[in-house]
């Protein structure tokens, strides 16, 4: 179809706006601006160490419009997704949210992503990535049950940091403090209804609020009068990658290989692999990849992504990891890498042949000085849990700051 | 009675990082504070409910990541947030934001001066050769330049190399820096007034000297050679406050089974035979212990609470004659709203950083002149910073409390002592002067501290209220920290060391005088050593 002969002559390549835009845009002061899943934005807003601290110190919204929304309605909702996904969902409870991957038959992961309960038998599924054509291939054999794209019709924000809570709390939503991690509440919100679930990206305290794409404006003009006094800052791309690496979290296209975009063999992921063999449910009925997952399971995953603190304070981006100081053997590659401000230390997460993990782990690390390329062989120790892990992420009720 | 391993005295940050060092080796260690709370300078305690005050330091830039990592500092509870740039306020409208965004920066500067905008990166780079050096040398003790021991003549030629890395031109230019003065130094790279002295403020912070006085380009160095993350010149609130950095490292000193005894104040060290062999605290207590390492200034150590009969001959001079002259003050404020300040354009963020009231390097000099005589200053010298805009720990929502430190404040009056109405007099001059860029400013306050080099002494125990317990001249710097001879944490009593500001690198919350003096101790003790090195690669 032909564009209106008066539409911008560029308006089918540009990206589209979210409904948070005009809001967004006049604190975009450094025009920073990427896209994601066609929609502009923000690589940051002001100061992208600035944001990484309102999300570590006080808080910050940042905009999940762009990201992938599912409604999963029907009387075989719950039987799809629990076919497609490696979690049981038939274990998740009224107004609860999981988290988990979905698979080739082969056990590598194509996505990973949020499941809501929101009734019985309605779901939302979030992710990353458009994931349309693989739900409806899922759909199949399932007599009763429809797949809709809500992305464009329901605005999501997300408010994450440690006076999330109280910025809630200031905006009317009582009883937000008793909601416990990865549950679901709802309020009267502009005679709407207005979602919050607690979860978010950061590792931190924080929630989503969801709310029909009209609402947006409306949503984030109480969100920031309420959190004007709690130092609320809208923060991009670049301050969220910073917040879920410390967090441990991975990314897709950084962290895993999303497998239905794989061309090379092997170059995708499996759950155990990512060490995320607690979201295989093989006690549940059959699921895509079981077969495969099981023998993985038994036969232990060839590579390990793993967490490494890294010492001196080169970030390791990049890096190929080896089992020696002076390189015998090349045992994986640094997946993602950072400095950590909050916990003083230098993090990455690596893939890494899981025989050589008990060995030594050194990154090969290239930094330039004034143009001069200078190259460190630094020492890197594994770490089980995540660099970062406050207990107010999980205090149920969260203090206010 | 019980021996211990070690005795420390005096919960400040620098005694808390020594005894967690010792600790982390194994030593059994107690510290002894005087005051009911710990910290030191490094401290935050709440006067009038809901409002969490930095008493004394403020911000922070020197504070070793090594160490901070090292004592995984994070997981008990330490979060620095670097702050975003500064507003200079000139003596009239003129205002002058040093943002944190390099473009930003730079356009704000050439709104004054193109030239200076354009000269300000040949002075960065200058500057950071320079602090480039120290930095390596913070967490390192000095050598000792008098020795022909292997470990000195090894660490002289480290240095020696590091000089020498600089090429000669450079080496030439280092030397004189370490001798002139801010105002000097800045000739050479600015022609603005308004430029001039918000780069020279630096210069005079904590220190009796002026911008004009030969000395002030270190002290400028010192203030700038800091970092948050790497980077350089960057400088930091911690969430909680100042005392929350002191708050981390006890717990980190707790967590290796250390000790801290408040309201225990040090009579007196126990000498025997020339050696340290414990303590009597004001309460008549005797504490024995292996050895003994005072976190208080030279001057205190050495005349306060050890017997001059104890030392050996000159000591005590030295001790007497060491520059600590008290320069400044401190006003906090608990505010029931943010401060508008005129002549700033309506940017929200900029409240997220330091206002400093620099005016000209000539209103500073004038500044000093009222030092010289005994006054504080009619015009003073104040750097304020509002933590409650950046950090929601510290002040109820929507309410604020503002930082002001001020130069000059002489530790004695020429006419006569501190009292109660001349110290409320000092604190009406400070808030004058905020009210000619704020009006309406002094409706805000709600609680008032105010603290003069005589509170700074009396409740702190910093001699005449100098921050960085003795001027960081170059006669009291590196190996003649504090005195010559004295510079490797060592004193002259066998089993007594010194761990504070007094030692190398001298003042600033930055933990590596405590360190350093702990890999010292446990060197002598025949201890492994568990001080990190810096963990920056050569930069």
């Amino acid at each position: 179809m032909n564009s209106p002969p008066d539409a911008h002559p560029f308006a089918g390549e540009q990206p589209k706006l979210s409904p948070f835009h005009p809001r967004q845009a006049a604190l975009n002061l450094r025009d920073a601006w990427g896209v994601w899943n066609g929609y502009k934005f923000a690589d940051c807003y002001y100061d992208a160490e600035y944001e990484y601290f309102c999300i570590r110190n006080q808080c910050g919204t940042y905009d999940i419009c762009p990201m992938q929304k599912y409604e999963i309605a029907g009387p075989d909702a719950e039987a799809m997704l629990d076919r497609m996904v490696t979690r049981n969902v038939a274990k998740l409870g009224p107004d609860r949210v999981c988290y988990t991957v979905w698979c080739t038959d082969e056990g590598r992961i194509i996505d990973d992503g949020t499941i809501f309960r929101l009734a019985d038998d309605r779901f939302m599924l979030t992710c990353g990535s458009p994931s349309t054509a693989w739900l409806e291939k899922s759909t199949y054999g399932f007599a009763d049950v429809t797949v809709k794209d809500i992305s464009d019709t329901l605005a999501a924000l997300s408010l994450q940091g440690p006076t999330s809570c109280a910025v809630l709390k200031a905006m009317g939503l009582a009883g937000i403090e008793e909601a416990r991690a990865f549950d679901i509440r709802y309020f009267p919100f502009a005679d709407n209804t207005l979602m919050v679930s607690r979860t978010g990206f950061t590792g931190d305290l924080g929630y989503e609020l969801w709310v029909r794409r009209e609402l947006a404006l409306e949503l984030r003009d109480a969100v920031y009068a309420a959190g004007s006094d709690y130092g609320i800052q809208p923060y991009g791309e670049t301050a969220t990658n910073m917040a879920r690496l410390e967090a441990g979290f991975i990314m897709p296209a950084l962290d895993f290989n999303e497998a239905l975009k794989t061309v090379h063999f092997k170059h995708d992921q499996t759950p155990f692999e990512l060490q995320l063999g607690w979201l295989v449910d093989f006690d549940k009925p059959h699921f895509s990849g079981r077969r495969a997952l099981l023998e993985e399971k038994s036969r232990g995953p060839e590579w390990t992504l793993a967490r490494l603190d890294i010492e001196g304070n080169w970030p390791a981006e990049g890096a190929i990891i080896y089992d020696t100081e002076r390189c015998r053997q090349e045992i994986g590659y640094v997946t993602s890498a950072m400095w950590s401000p909050a916990v003083k230390a230098n993090i990455a997460l690596a893939m890494i042949r899981t025989k050589f993990l008990d060995g030594e782990i050194w990154a090969e690390i290239y930094k330039a000085k004034e143009l001069r390329q200078y190259r460190r062989m630094a020492r890197c120790t594994l770490r089980t849990k995540p660099f970062w892990m406050p207990a107010r992420a999980r205090a149920t009720p969260p203090a206010d700051f | 009675m019980k021996r211990l391993d070690a005795i420390v005295i005096g919960a400040g940050h620098n005694g808390l990082t020594n005894a967690a060092y010792l600790a982390k080796a194994g030593l059994d260690v107690l510290v002894v504070e005087k005051n009911d709370y710990i910290g030191g300078a490094a401290v935050s305690r709440e006067l009038e409910p809901g409002w969490t005050y930095s008493n004394c330091s403020y911000v922070c830039s020197m504070m070793r990541q090594a160490i901070h990592r090292d004592l995984d500092l994070a997981r008990h509870g330490l979060l620095l947030v670097p702050y975003l740039g500064t507003v200079n306020f000139g003596d009239g409208d003129e205002r002058l934001i040093a943002y944190h965004d390099e473009q930003a920066a730079y356009l704000e500067l050439r709104r004054h001066s193109p030239h200076d905008a354009d000269a300000m990166h040949r002075f960065q780079a200058d500057l950071t050769r320079y602090s480039q050096l120290i930095r390596k040398t913070l967490l390192r003790t000095p050598p000792e330049p008098t020795s022909f021991r292997p470990r000195d003549i090894r660490e002289f030629l480290w240095l020696a190399k590091k000089f020498w890395a600089l090429g000669e031109k450079e080496l030439y230019e280092y030397v004189r820096f370490f001798t002139i003065s801010a105002a000097d130094f800045l000739d050479d790279y600015f022609e603005n007034e308004l430029i001039k002295g918000a780069m020279a403020s630096p210069g005079i912070i904590g220190t009796a000297l002026g911008v004009y006085s030969p000395g002030s380009a270190y002290i400028l160095l010192h203030h700038v050679m800091g970092d948050v993350d790497g980077n350089i010149g960057a400088w930091g609130l911690a969430r909680g406050g100042m005392g929350a950095i002191s708050q981390a490292i006890a717990s980190a000193f707790e967590a290796y089974g250390g000790e801290i005894r408040t309201e225990a104040g040090v009579d007196r060290v126990v000498v025997k035979n020339g050696k340290a062999t414990g303590v009597v605290l004001d309460n008549g207590d005797e504490l024995s212990a292996r050895i003994v390492v005072s976190n208080l200034d030279a001057r205190r150590t050495f005349t306060r609470i050890i017997d001059k009969d104890d030392l050996p001959d000159g000591i005590y001079e030295k001790a007497k004659y060491f520059k600590i002259r008290g320069s400044s003050g401190k006003v906090n404020l608990a505010l029931s709203g943010l401060p508008k300040f005129t002549g700033l354009p309506a940017n929200r963020y900029i409240d997220r950083g330091g206002q400093a009231f620099t005016g000209s390097l000539e209103t500073m000099e004038r500044a000093y002149d009222c030092w010289k005589r005994g006054r504080w200053s009619d015009d003073p010298f104040i750097e304020s910073v509002i933590p409650s805009a950046w950090d929601p720990t510290v002040a109820p929502p929507g309410k604020h409390w503002m930082s002001n430190f001020i130069q000059y404040c002489p530790p004695a009056l020429a006419d006569g002592p501190w009292t109660p109405d001349k110290r409320d007099a000092f604190s009406r001059t400070v808030i004058d002067k905020i009210e000619r860029y704020s009006p309406g400013f002094s409706d805000l306050i709600v609680h008032m501290e105010v603290r003069t080099p005589h509170e700074i002494e009396n409740e702190i125990g910093l001699t005449e209220g100098n921050i960085f317990q003795g001027e960081l001249t170059i006669d009291q710097l590196f190996f003649n920290r504090p005195f010559p001879g004295y510079g490797q944490y060592r004193m002259p009593l066998k089993n007594l060391y010194m761990c504070g500001s007094s030692t190398h690198p001298g003042g600033g919350v930055s933990a590596a005088c405590g360190a350093n003096a702990a890999r010292e101790i446990l060197k002598d003790l025949r201890r492994p050593n568990t001080v990190p090195e810096d963990d920056f690669y050569d930069e």
